[in-house]
């Protein structure tokens, strides 16, 4: 268990959460998870496949409401949450300009969105349908959809996966220069270590299943200065930490 | 990021230019007037072999046609009966749509009301049409209203088809980017349900408008349906055929200029194959 500050925030403490199949097999997920994000804080969600991230995005998310525990999104202010699921999850009877408008509440729908677009290589795709886009475009426009919104939490679930890693090396960039401009506290969910350690000012590590937090590994290196030589002085750092996590 | 780009700038390029030819656009309606000559041919060539008055040829009833539509017979007929198809087509689509779309959604609901949405598939039209026409009289509301239960039978199997169907990854990003419920059921459902709507809506319009015309000939006093009971009685074989083929041409004309357009315009997201 962490302690739990005053100004974080994001706070989750779930106690415990179960799925039952219909021949009343259950299976438990999550058991005392526990961390919290500071304000501001890109934070990761590191741990391996089918541990749990998911189901726990989707507690935060909302999405699923059948756990034991709490958590706290940020208050006050806007306290919208945005989120990147998987999939990018696109209206696909929708052009690209709408798909990121209809996000947006109706009185700022007309909000210009122009560098936004821009800075996601954007600009020329908007009256363009899903269907003609390559994952990676579909995967961008996701993100605009998600930063249109200027959330107080977003929420990412693997943005990058199954995309071929050139294309994910130039999606983090993009996400790390579009995250500047409009800054917000996020939690992304994945299970690839170096995406965490080049992304995040926090990485939560969970255990297989039942997840619970393994620990919290925190990096104050800005992200300009983590070249090749830091990020394997940081990966080193990391697995003496955590060696059994790789 | 610049591979990417150039592979959806292609395939945009490449549809235009398919959509530009103009001999592949106009392919298909020849090939549809040479078939529509052929069977006029047949037919003409049939009605010169077995000459008789239950057997007229093309031009006969091409005669009766310009007939009766400069009496103006025709097109009070048609329109009268083009009205009925309207209301009970409005009629059974609403309340077949909510129905099924409920239906669909709650599994519980579904499960009560499945044996009766069975048994009233399989009432035959006939026996609707005859208890209506007791319980309500010979009303044009009894009439369009049985047409209408008709066809709701079919409208809800459809729309509760589609209804089960409806993705729930949307309607959780939906939740998550806090859609309104008008946003919700115009982005979200209505284009998820489109492609359901247009079947039930498609074999609606058909079946709709032959029941319109049994409608018609058990208990009204005008509309094409009558007129073909009118003409069995006096065994004036043209004139069936001349009201029949003007109300099929009129249907397909609504078919071609309505239906199709609108169904194109609400899928014209769909990637067309290169």
């Amino acid at each position: 268990m962490h302690p739990v500050g005053g100004s974080a925030p994001l706070r989750v403490d779930i106690a415990e959460k179960t799925f039952s199949s219909a021949e009343g097999v259950s299976l438990t997920a999550l058991q005392g998870l526990s961390f919290e994000v500071r304000q501001g804080e890109f934070a990761c969600l590191l741990g391996p496949s089918g541990c749990g991230k998911t189901t726990t995005l989707r507690i935060l998310l909302g999405l699923d409401k059948e756990f034991s525990g709490s958590f706290q999104l940020p208050e006050g202010g806007s306290n919208r949450i945005a989120a990147v699921f998987q999939e990018p999850v696109l209206l696909p009877w929708r052009t690209v300009e709408q798909n990121v408008r209809l996000a947006l509440p109706r009185s700022e729908r007309n909000a210009d969105l122009g560098q936004l677009f821009d800075s996601l290589g954007l600009a020329g795709m908007l009256p363009l349908f899903p269907a003609e886009l390559s994952l990676g475009l579909a995967r961008r426009v996701a993100l605009a959809r998600a930063f249109a919104t200027r959330p107080a939490m977003l929420f990412l679930d693997e943005p990058f996966v199954s995309l071929d890693e050139k294309t994910a090396e130039r999606l983090r960039h993009l996400l790390l220069s579009v995250w500047s401009a409009r800054p917000t506290t996020a939690l992304m969910v994945t299970h690839n270590l170096r995406e965490a350690l080049m992304l995040s000012d926090r990485i939560v590590v969970l255990s297989p299943r039942p997840a619970h937090v393994q620990g919290v590994f925190d990096i104050r290196l800005p992200r300009q200065y983590r070249n090749t030589q830091v990020m394997s002085d940081l990966l080193r750092s990391f697995h003496e930490k955590f060696p059994d996590v790789d | 990021m610049a591979a990417e780009e150039v592979g959806s700038h292609n395939s945009r390029a490449a549809r235009t230019a398919v959509r530009r030819g103009l001999a592949p656009r106009l392919m298909p309606a020849i090939t549809v007037a040479a078939s529509l000559l052929g069977f006029c041919l047949l037919w003409a060539l049939a009605a010169q072999a077995w000459p008789s008055r239950a057997l007229p040829s093309p031009i006969q009833v091409w005669q009766v046609l310009v007939r009766e539509a400069a009496s103006g017979e025709l097109p009070f007929h048609l329109s009268v009966t083009l009205a009925r198809v309207a209301a009970a087509y409005v009629l059974a689509m609403v309340i077949g749509s909510v129905v099924g779309i409920l239906l669909g959604i709650h599994r519980r609901a579904d499960r009560f009301f499945n044996p009766w949405v069975i048994l009233f598939l399989n009432i035959p039209a006939l026996v609707i049409i005859v208890l209506a026409y007791i319980w309500f009289g010979l009303t044009e509301a009894a009439a369009v209203g049985a047409v209408a239960v008709n066809k709701i039978p079919n409208v809800v199997v459809t729309m509760r088809e589609g209804a089960r169907a409806l993705e729930p990854r949307y309607q959780e990003m939906a939740a998550v980017y806090r859609f309104s419920t008008l946003d919700r059921i115009r982005h979200i459902l209505l284009p998820q349900l489109q492609p359901y709507f247009a079947a039930a809506s498609r074999s609606g319009i058909a079946l709709i408008w032959k029941i319109v015309l049994v409608v018609e000939l058990l208990g009204r006093s005008n509309g094409v349906g009558f007129q073909i009971h009118l003409n069995f009685q006096l065994f004036d074989v043209a004139a069936i055929l001349a009201y029949t083929l003007a109300f099929v041409a009129i249907m397909l004309l609504i078919e071609l200029l309505l239906v199709q357009p609108l169904e194109r315009h609400a899928s014209r997201w769909r990637q067309r194959p290169a």
